[in-house]
């Protein structure tokens, strides 16, 4: 229950209260489960982030899963070209709500370099993404920075943001249908 | 085997075929017939003396300037026994680039032809399957022809002033 504190609590003899919401954004928090899809450079640059010298272990954002159906952080990191667009898009699909997206590097958050006709310019064309990562490739600190921003979002996230008209009308615009939200209402 | 003396053999057995040749960074070029390129291409392989067995590329270059043979199909032989390579153009218009597919004499020109028509437009009659090959399958253009631009038009925070469109 390390923290616990950053919570709005009351505490009593045996007992501490707080709210439901925070509890859980608090549980999930510190929970999230990153899928790495990484094309390019980027990608190196994730790996060294997951190694032992930067270890991004250390921040609560450790277990990397590669199904994208158990996971709730998508870290794209690298080119999309317009050719992997459509799978990019099947594979945030895949993932269960709630979900997070984390654009790592220029090109995933804006084409980059790659001007040209085969590369998609920016992968919030097709998926909305909640934080950027600037850099060509950013060095592993701003990574992990970036991961904790999403911790941050997750942390402060209502419970019910997922069922939100709002959401909806977001997950519209890019023509994602929502997942498993209608039989949680 | 030098450059003269492929040359010279050449010219012995393709005669007026042979449209025109010059040495271009060590390697022998020559200019043959889009009609005659399938022909030629499959006289070097088979021939005894010249064996060019192998195919190592084909490609092709767009000259929108020069009417009538806007496209240039380049082959790239290599002869493994007499250690020379040797570059085959041929020159097609814009209106209907087709040419005989090489895929009946090399296997390996299957994915390298599908490149020259997904890039360039290239038809290489009697291909099994001539589909695009590295571009999406909705891209309706071919985009090394120079008509296109390389930048990505939907791209809206470039100022063309200073990105040069």
């Amino acid at each position: 229950m390390g923290k616990i504190e950053d919570l709005e609590v009351i505490n009593g003899e045996g007992y501490q209260l707080t709210s439901l919401d925070k509890a859980v954004a608090l549980a999930r928090s510190n929970s999230v489960w990153p899928l790495p899809f990484a094309t390019s450079c980027c990608g190196i640059e994730f790996m060294a982030t997951m190694g032992s010298t930067y270890d991004l272990s250390r921040f609560g954002m450790e277990r990397m899963s590669f199904t994208p159906r158990q996971t709730d952080l998508l870290i794209v990191a690298g080119t999309i070209s317009k050719k992997l667009a459509p799978v990019l898009q099947k594979v945030y699909e895949q993932m269960a709500e709630p979900k997070w997206v984390l654009s790592v590097g220029a090109c995933a958050s804006s084409g980059g370099i790659f001007d040209t006709y085969s590369v998609l310019q920016g992968i919030d064309r097709i998926i909305p993404v909640d934080v950027y990562v600037p850099g060509c490739p950013p060095r592993p600190e701003q990574i992990i920075d970036g991961v904790i921003n999403i911790h941050k979002l997750v942390k402060h996230e209502p419970m019910r943001r997922r069922y939100s008209e709002e959401y909806r009308h977001l997950l519209d615009t890019y023509e994602i249908e929502i997942t498993n939200s209608e039989h949680d209402k | 085997m030098t450059n003269n003396e492929l040359l010279d053999a050449l010219h012995e057995h393709l005669g007026t075929k042979l449209i025109a040749s010059e040495v271009l960074f060590d390697t022998l070029v020559i200019e043959v017939s889009a009609t005659e390129a399938y022909g030629v291409i499959e006289f070097l392989k088979n021939d005894s003396a010249l064996s060019f067995n192998f195919l190592t590329l084909i490609g092709a270059v767009h000259y929108p300037e020069e009417k009538g043979r806007e496209l240039c199909v380049v082959y790239h032989m290599h002869s493994w026994k007499n250690a020379i390579r040797l570059r085959i153009k041929s020159y097609l218009p814009q209106e209907n680039p087709s040419i005989k597919s090489l895929t009946p004499l090399f296997d390996g020109a299957n994915w390298q032809e599908r490149e020259t028509f997904d890039f360039f437009g290239v038809k290489f009659e009697g291909h099994p399957n001539l589909t695009r090959i590295l571009n999406m399958d909705d891209m309706d253009y071919h985009p090394m022809l120079k008509q296109y631009h390389l930048e990505d038009e939907t791209r809206e925070d470039k100022d063309d002033r200073f990105f040069g469109r």
